[in-house]
């Protein structure tokens, strides 16, 4: 308690810094992610083998063959080669969906907040619409359609992900554009543009960023699960990829299906734990919760 | 409850389904290339005189307003189109897989809502005691395990080391002229696995959401009440408490119902259940686009559905919004 009134005058960012480098499992989390990141970004420099060659007799079990430690699929490919060129595209389109997320999200919260009346009717009015879709159906849609790349598959899944984030940033909208500052902001002639995106956004964005993490999570589980349905780009390894293409052959060998999926969700999870840590930084009352 | 307040929900769900058409109208339009092509589906390279038929049939060389009259009067009278692939009609094939769906789906959602907030409850008890903290780490593993994956290690589970239950299908053939008793308890059999596979990511939500929303619950003035009236503690929790705290547990179920729907089309896929997922992915393969346009219709309207129960059940739920239209 002693050290509270000493830090009383810093910033909200440094507060909630130094609130989450105490969150141990938020730590953990960052760790987890950042061990996965450097893999797949390096792991290849360190260890030979292309994913998709055929280097080994089809379904060696993990452990058998020491140049091989996780084992080989259905056709004799190379496990631990997979995981580590399997991982880029799966964080790529993870990622770049979370923005295109976040960027048609905010869009059209921060309208629809800011500006009320006809345009925030309107403006729901297309977010409920979104909502009604199912979500992954109409991405396995819009990806057969456009025929899948990473890039289309990225912005598939931005296009059915957003509403959640435009409904939080419309809520945080509506609370602090009765405030104080963006009344003075507005007296000293400030243009909307300006109010919206300098004055309401920057004092928005502490859910918005806990948001923008859960919604990286759930991004990689959706390009998961396309690549899994065979909807992913085909010439490109991904964890989905790996699990969708060993299916049919679970029973005789779990070793091809089992590593990716524990690469996805030890991936996710990491994603999940920064996240609550954020939200624990950002909200410290609710830390008792 | 208003009339006035259903019609409108209605009409707003109809408008709602109104827009799905015109999407699937757009949709297939704006694939690159003929769209008498993509509605015929590139696999089996259809002749001439199927394409000019489908010309015909959508007035595909009329304006752009007429085909999408054309169209919703189409699908107002029930018909989605043909898919060239199985050579039926659109809507007679989503007949047929549309139970099976709605069977898997709503019991993951009871399954979920009723475990998840019986541990949310139990867990709210102690906030700090153990069964929080299994809460809070099973829904935090929940949210990150690939719903696909999990069906795939039940099923190396149980297909081997404990076959207690099917792994595919929704029934066994032997049984398929048995009597309906029977049959019914062999398709519970073989929704075990799909169903529980599909429920644990929406089960550790709820058990979240119901340990917040009691732990809030349980600090309020009208509990200390009941508890000094000497009101027992089972009669606290789940009479005055959990009745409460059910208003963001609905919420949350009617706005994760269309995610329950892209659940089960994985799900659907993995475990062989012949529903409208494993259809729409079939489809895709085949680029069957009459028939993936009309899975994406049925589920919306399934969505639309469920938003119109829930709604009334949120008015049922909260006496104090039943005065509002």
């Amino acid at each position: 308690m002693s050290n509270m009134t000493d830090h009383s005058a810093e910033s909200p960012a440094l507060e909630a810094w130094r609130m989450f480098r105490r969150n141990i499992p938020a730590l953990f989390g960052v760790a987890i992610l950042a061990l996965i990141i450097v893999l797949t970004l390096y792991g290849q420099l360190f260890y030979d083998g292309d994913a998709f060659d055929v280097v080994w007799a089809p379904h060696e079990g993990p452990g058998v063959t020491p140049e091989f430690p996780l084992g080989t699929d259905y056709l004799g490919r190379d496990i631990v080669a997979g995981l580590l060129t399997g991982g880029g595209p799966t964080l790529a389109v993870g990622g770049a969906a979370a923005l295109i997320t976040m960027i048609i999200g905010i869009s059209m919260g921060a309208l629809a907040g800011y500006y009320g009346g006809w345009v925030d009717n309107l403006l729901m009015r297309v977010t409920e619409f979104f909502q009604v879709l199912p979500a992954l159906l109409f991405a396995m849609v819009l990806v057969t359609l456009f025929s899948p790349s990473l890039w289309t598959i990225a912005i598939a899944i931005g296009v059915v992900s957003w509403p959640q984030t435009a409904r939080l940033t419309r809520a945080e909208f509506l609370k602090i554009k009765e405030l104080e500052y963006v009344t003075a902001a507005r007296a000293i002639g400030a243009r909307n543009s300006r109010i919206i995106w300098k004055v309401i956004l920057p004092n928005a964005m502490p859910p918005l960023i806990v948001s923008a993490t859960l919604t990286i999570g759930v991004a990689i589980l959706f390009e998961a699960g396309l690549s899994f349905l065979g909807l992913g780009d085909p010439n490109v390894m991904s964890w989905g990829l790996m699990i969708g293409a060993n299916r049919e052959y679970i029973l005789d060998a779990w070793w091809p299906v089992t590593f990716p999926g524990l690469a996805i969700f030890f991936t996710v999870f990491a994603v999940s734990l920064i996240g609550d840590g954020l939200n624990d930084a950002f909200n410290p009352k609710l830390r008792e919760r | 409850m208003g009339m006035s307040f259903l019609l409108r929900r209605l009409s707003y769900g109809l408008l709602l389904m109104l827009g799905v058409v015109v999407l699937n109208f757009f949709l297939i339009r704006l694939a690159p290339g003929d769209p008498a092509v993509v509605i015929a589906g590139d696999m089996g390279g259809a002749t001439e005189e199927i394409l000019e038929s489908i010309r015909e049939e959508y007035g595909l060389n009329k304006p752009v307003l007429t085909q999408l009259w054309i169209y919703i009067s189409g699908v107002a009278q029930g018909d989605l189109g043909d898919s060239f692939f199985f050579n039926q009609p659109v809507a007679k094939l989503i007949g047929e897989r549309i139970s099976p769906t709605i069977l898997l789906v709503i019991t993951a959602q009871l399954l979920s809502i009723m475990l998840g907030v019986v541990l949310g409850v139990l867990a709210a008890r102690k906030p700090n005691g153990v069964m929080s903290a299994f809460v809070s780490v099973f829904s935090t593993i929940g949210y990150a395990v690939p719903v696909f994956w999990t069906g795939i290690m039940l099923i190396i589970l149980f297909a081997s080391t404990f076959p207690v239950f099917p792994v595919e299908g929704m029934q066994s053939i032997k049984l398929r002229n048995a009597g309906f008793f029977t049959q019914a308890l062999d398709i519970a059999h073989h929704l075990v696995l799909p169903a529980f596979t599909l429920a644990i990511i929406y089960l550790a939500q709820y058990a979240r959401l119901s340990r917040a929303s009691m732990l809030e619950v349980l600090s309020s003035d009208y509990i200390r009440t009941a508890r000094a009236k000497g009101a027992s503690e089972g009669t606290v929790l789940f009479k005055h408490a959990l009745r409460n705290a059910a208003l963001p547990i609905l919420t949350v179920a009617g706005l994760q119902f269309g995610n329950l729907i892209s659940g089960a089309l994985l799900v659907e896929t993995v475990f062989n259940w012949p529903g409208m997922g494993r259809l729409a992915f079939d489809s895709i393969l085949r680029r069957d686009y009459p028939t993936i346009m009309g899975v994406l219709f049925f589920a919306s309207m399934m969505v639309v559905v469920a938003n119109l129960i829930t709604d009334i059940s949120y008015r049922w739920a909260d006496p104090r919004l039943r005065g509002r239209t």
